[in-house]
């Protein structure tokens, strides 16, 4: 132990013990009404005086059994079910179900609906990263950057209340298109809130990159190399912080993403540091494709011709797509009924979530929050 | 010195920033015409009866199956003022159970259920949140003159007035005949009788 506060307590107390010497771990619990733990989620903790020898995570909490579920329900219902599962990024998982079930009957959704889709995804994956940079800010102390995300939040959330109804359990997009098409001010709107966006995303960069407390704070903690987070299947910004510029995006292009121009942060170190920072340059990355896809935009059909109950033939299908956290896979059985055999999620924070304790063992309790937080994980997704 | 004035710049301008929250219960924030509330039924003012025909499409398709209906025969069919055979009985909609995804306004092939404005709904208990037939159109009723709402496309017409229809077009018939008897009548006295 080369800890220099303890071993300042041991020069200053000498124990004249009569019984057996030595120090005995102590066990914490952390959660599950912790509110740096993001919802429901226990953490045992096994502390040496503050610095953390072994976690024991405890999830289940929050468990619903979606994916059994999803046995009893059409394709059209199993959508809303799918809004529940990360429920900050709602677009970005309707997405993956819906391309899944068009890969499996081989349907093409119109350009237009595509490109409507890229949009909302966009616009989610920002509102997603403004709440993780606000609630990690809180995490550490910092009040102040929430207030000013959740305000830009909020006016995410009027627009896809203008687009589907709904601020966020949204069930718009569709087997072969998207519910309805957009509003007429939809453009001037959209673009116009690009722009608050960038003044809100550069404002919390502000407030928090160039924070000296924050830096320190961040800087070095959670290190995990990118060899290790290739092993332990991280993906998202977690894996990408570690080096790694792997994005399903990029690397398996599906919608219309292929004809769009934009980069892929990645980082170096693969501290908390460089997982917040990418996510403010992801978030900017989000704001120019948001601006490419509108100039795409043309007027057309919303909704390809099929049938309004989706059937598709027997066989299986994996379908993937780039969530704010990360790699979403959904794999479809389908015995050729209007409901799926069997379906299974690969849920990108549960796999995030697994290097945890390598993350956190030789740390302190206040850094096992800052490092919780940069996984930034959803435990709705986790439990399922 | 320079930072305190620095920070009193930041103060001053936060308390003349525009004020972005408003006090919940007080102030309401405008609601997007598209906002999805929780479910109502349709009033079709010209019949004078619900769009709803208890189809149960709605029911069939809901997520939740928060819903239950039952159809009867429709009174106002056999007296001829409406299309509709059968007609609604009951409806009910446990809101509780609602989870306002709006499939069934998207099954429903009568312009019957559309998700309204109303949002505000709270009970004390577990299951107090049903609302039946008489309520679920109060609330369309109000959904329908928020939002000025019209028909996708016009329902077909009724006995009464398909007769109407055809007595009119056969009065037409009958004056276009008569109008072109005596048109004929100048030239040739002989069709005139034909028509007749």
């Amino acid at each position: 132990m080369t800890d220099p506060v303890a071993t300042q307590i041991e020069d200053k107390f000498t124990y004249q013990a009569s019984s057996e010497p030595g120090t005995v771990d102590m066990m914490v619990n952390m959660g599950p009404q912790h509110p740096a733990t993001h919802g429901v989620f226990r953490m045992e903790l096994r502390v040496d005086g503050e610095q953390i020898q072994d976690v024991v995570p405890h999830i289940g909490y929050l468990h619903r059994g979606s994916e059994k579920l999803c046995e009893h329900e059409l394709y059209s219902q199993i959508i809303t079910l799918f809004d529940r599962f990360d429920y900050v990024s709602n677009f970005n998982n309707e997405l993956v179900i819906v391309s899944a079930v068009e890969k499996l009957m081989g349907v093409e959704p119109p350009p237009r609906a595509e490109l409507i889709r890229i949009i909302m995804c966009e616009f989610n994956r920002i509102a997603s990263h403004l709440l993780f940079y606000g609630t990690f800010a809180i995490d550490m102390g910092a009040i102040t950057p929430v207030l000013y995300n959740f305000r830009d939040r909020e006016k995410i959330q009027s627009l896809f209340e203008s687009v589907s109804g709904a601020r966020m359990m949204h069930n718009y997009f569709r087997v072969g298109g998207v519910k309805e098409d957009v509003k007429d001010d939809f453009t001037s709107r959209a673009l116009a809130l690009c722009d608050e966006l960038e003044r809100g995303v550069d404002e919390t960069d502000k407030l928090l990159t160039e924070n000296e407390i924050f830096v320190e704070r961040t800087t070095g903690i959670g290190v995990i190399s990118g060899e290790d987070a290739l092993d332990w299947g991280l993906s998202g910004p977690v894996l990408r912080a570690s080096g790694v510029p792997y994005d399903v995006r990029v690397d398996e292009p599906y919608s219309r993403y292929s004809e769009l121009d934009f980069g892929i942060p990645v980082g170096s170190a693969g501290d908390c540091w460089d997982r917040f920072y990418l996510r403010i340059l992801e978030a900017r990355e989000s704001l120019s494709i948001i601006r490419q896809a509108m100039a795409l935009l043309e007027p057309g059909d919303t909704m390809a011709q099929i049938r309004r109950i989706a059937r598709p033939p027997a066989g299986e299908v994996y379908a993937h797509c780039e969530n704010p956290r990360g790699d979403l896979g959904v794999y479809i059985v389908s015995d050729g009924g209007e409901r799926p055999y069997r379906l299974k999620v690969r849920p990108p924070s549960f796999c995030n979530l697994q290097a945890l304790k390598d993350l956190t063992v030789g740390h302190y309790i206040a850094d096992a929050v800052v490092i919780l937080g940069t996984l930034d994980i959803v435990l709705g997704e986790v439990d399922r | 010195m320079l930072s305190g004035l620095k920070g009193l710049g930041v103060t001053l301008r936060g308390a003349l920033r525009p004020k972005v929250t408003t006090e919940y219960p007080k102030e309401h924030l405008p609601i997007d015409e598209r906002f999805m509330g929780f479910p109502a039924l349709t009033w079709d003012s010209n019949r004078v009866e619900p769009y709803c025909t208890g189809c149960m499409v709605c029911v069939r398709y809901c997520p939740t199956q928060c819903m239950s209906a039952q159809m009867k025969d429709n009174d106002k069919f056999v007296e001829g003022d409406s299309h509709r055979k059968k007609i609604i009985e009951s409806f009910e909609i446990n809101l509780s159970r609602c989870i306002l995804c709006g499939i069934c306004v998207d099954v429903c092939n009568f312009d019957a259920i559309e998700m309204s404005h109303e949002h505000e709904r709270s009970e004390r208990l577990r299951n107090a949140n049903r609302v039946d037939l008489p309520e679920l159109l109060e609330m369309g009723k109000k959904y329908q003159a928020e939002v000025r709402w019209k028909q996708s496309k016009p329902s077909p017409a009724s006995p009464n007035e398909k007769a109407e229809i055809k007595a009119v077009s056969e009065a037409k018939k009958a004056s276009e005949a008569d109008s072109e008897a005596t048109n004929k009548q100048s030239e040739a006295p002989d069709s005139g009788e034909d028509a007749a």
